[in-house]
């Protein structure tokens, strides 16, 4: 892995985020075509075949956003295209945005609902599916009327609708609103979601690509993904790689949450160093707070510990230090807050949002949701870390029927190694030291609260 | 039975699905807006008009974290219990908001104004704490914020 490092920023540098208006409106479609909107959908319809097009998304090693990092080139690449393929296929985006911690995809559609227009439009066109769906968490009205709209403008220029700019290729574009759970975000549990079907994870196989919404060729991508791919039709795989910093190349958007100067969510080259992102962009931790750890992106990921910040944000790197990118949105945990008690919220709401099929899931997650809480209240023992660490294997990957499960062991078995001394205090004074969260250090007492005031 | 502008509502979606079942989903959504909650009852007309079992509909239903299967107040408040909120302490908000109104989660004011309910995050983390009254999102909330919004409900 190289790193590159680029200086100055031009618009095509921020293709993410290029229409952005600059009075904070959302983008409407003349400021889109400004910034090279549809330009791509123009070419890929003029000049591409559809396996062309995803043959460019491939070539541009375009890694998913929702979490996984799964290659959006092969994803597409999967599904059958041509004279013998099925004639109904599906493009489903996922804008169920319910992992805590995550707010980047409404920072896009709000942003700029245009852009995943266009992706959607060009996704459909590569693997030839005639009908998109958008499906929304349950509280994003902002985002379907903004999306709504955006449908209309697209349609009302011939983006979208019947023989798309005079070619043979047809689109009709729905958005589904979520009727509101975790759970539907999983891809397969999304499908059934949109069938008015309980979002139960399905089997595979059948994968998707073959036998997804009822039952025909389905793919699956989340906002970012799908806005990823007009800037790498516009501007060629090579050129958009080169945005990045390290060999997987492009941008994405990162976000802060937590005790910092600034929160937000910002277009930043792949490869930016997590530092970087929380010293120069997110302005730093507030005064009176220290960085204790990050979780990097979402719930479903590791924490990283305050010394290891220097670890470059993308998918290779973080996985090789131990660590997952995850949604790249990262919450700062600072040293006012109790780990453990962070580390039992965090479990108790995937106890919450399993959907019960799996036993190591249902049965595992509120035993330790249990345990966790019997120490923080100082009812803890030794045991009960083996007991934790023995849950987090049960629990773990091929023990369940989909990642709910062992995306809960991800924070809670790193919490176990990196709050060890936590954890062991807790059991030994039989009690939480830490105060109220939000405390700076200047207000806290040596010892906490004591046995009656911990929390 | 459903009403004339709830049918048409629903009619309105039919045709984004290849199945007419298929928009059961989002008629529950629909029915929700016009009555406040989710009744046997209502179950039952979009059953009738959907063709599908009311079983079917309450199994889905019952696992959504937005529809109600209960009576609510005019205003529902749903405070975020997710990880970002805990560590921007929405524990001292939930508190304050319970105090303020003089009810638990899961409650209503005898008056009928509100209902206080936990949701999982909001996508406002950027905002923590954050709450969710009806349609609208608060975030960065203090108690002050709080008793300023709430004040602007009747
Ligand atoms: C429990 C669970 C919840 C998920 N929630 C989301 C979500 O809210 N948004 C999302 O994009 N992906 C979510 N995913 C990941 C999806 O299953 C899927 O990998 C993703 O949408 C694929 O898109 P991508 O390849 O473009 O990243 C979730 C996965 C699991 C197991
Ligand atoms: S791991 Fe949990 S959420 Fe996933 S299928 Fe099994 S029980 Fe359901
Ligand atoms: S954790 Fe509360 S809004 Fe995300």
């Amino acid at each position: 892995m190289t790193d590159r490092h680029t200086t100055g920023v031009s618009p095509d540098e921020r293709p993410l985020t290029a229409a952005f208006r600059a009075d904070g409106r959302p983008a409407n479609i003349a400021d889109y075509e400004a910034a090279g909107g549809y330009e791509a959908l123009r070419t890929a319809l003029r000049e591409l075949a559809p396996a062309e097009v995803t043959k460019l998304v491939s070539d541009s090693g375009l890694r998913g956003r929702g979490g996984a990092g799964f290659s959006t080139g092969g994803k597409w690449s999967h599904v059958p295209v041509g004279d013998m393929a099925p004639a109904i296929k599906y493009v489903v985006c996922n804008g169920d945005e319910m992992e805590p911690g995550s707010f980047k995809d409404r920072h896009l559609i709000e942003g700029n609902p245009h852009l995943l227009i266009e992706g959607m439009a060009l996704a459909c066109y590569a693997i030839q599916a005639r009908t998109g769906y958008i499906f929304l968490r349950a509280q994003y009205d902002k985002p379907y009327a903004l999306l709504t709209q955006a449908i209309a403008e697209a349609k009302a220029k011939g983006y979208l609708g019947e023989h798309i700019l005079g070619s043979g290729f047809s689109l009709e574009i729905y958005l589904h609103v979520s009727i509101g759970r975790y759970m539907c975000g999983e891809a397969s549990a999304m499908l059934n979601a949109l069938q008015s079907d309980r979002p139960n994870p399905r089997w595979r196989p059948p994968h998707m690509a073959s036998a997804g919404l009822w039952s025909r060729p389905t793919v699956v991508n989340n906002v970012e993904s799908l806005c990823c791919v007009p800037p790498i039709v516009r501007l060629g795989p090579e050129r958009w790689k080169s945005l990045g910093l390290t060999d997987e190349g492009g941008t994405r958007m990162y976000g802060v949450s937590g005790r910092v100067n600034r929160t937000g969510a910002w277009e930043l080259p792949v490869g930016t160093p997590m530092r970087e992102v929380i010293e120069q962009h997110a302005g730093g931790m507030r005064d009176g707070f220290a960085l204790r750890a990050v979780l990097p992106g979402g719930a479903s990921t590791p924490f990283v510990p305050a010394e290891a910040i220097d670890v470059i944000m993308d998918f290779d790197h973080m996985k090789e230090a131990g660590y997952s990118l995850g949604t790249g949105t990262a919450l700062l945990v600072d040293d006012s807050v109790c780990p453990i008690g962070l580390v039992r919220n965090l479990v108790r709401f995937f106890a919450q949002e399993s959907c019960g099929w799996c036993t190591p899931c249902w049965g595992g997650l509120p035993w330790a949701a249990d345990v966790l809480n019997d120490i923080e209240e100082g009812r803890g023992r030794l045991s009960d870390l083996d007991l934790l660490e023995e849950q987090c294997w049960f629990m773990g990957e091929d023990m369940c029927f989909c990642d709910l499960a062992p995306s809960a062991t991800k924070p809670l078995g790193a919490a176990l190694k990196l709050f060890r001394d936590d954890f062991e205090r807790h059991i030994r004074e039989e009690r939480c030291s830490y105060g109220p969260v939000g405390q700076p250090a200047g207000q806290r007492s040596l010892r906490g609260p004591g046995p009656d005031g911990g929390h | 039975m459903l009403t004339d502008s709830e049918r048409r509502e629903i009619e309105a979606t039919l045709h984004h699905y290849p199945h007419r079942r298929s928009a059961a989903a989002g008629a529950m959504r629909t029915v929700q807006r016009h009555r406040g909650w989710l009744s046997d009852e209502a179950l039952a007309d979009i059953a009738g008009f959907l063709g599908v079992s009311v079983e079917e509909l309450d199994s889905r239903a019952t696992f959504a974290n937005m529809l109600f299967r209960r009576p609510v107040g005019r205003h529902v408040i749903l405070i975020c219990d997710s990880d970002c909120c805990y560590v921007m302490a929405y524990e001292q908000m939930r508190d304050h908001i319970a105090a303020r109104l003089g009810i638990g989660l899961g409650e209503t004011t005898p008056d009928g104004r509100f209902t206080f309910l936990p949701i999982v995050c909001l996508a406002q983390c950027d905002h923590a704490p954050a709450m969710q009254i009806d349609d609208d999102f608060h975030g960065d909330l203090t108690p002050e914020r709080i008793d300023q919004i709430l004040a602007s409900y009747d």
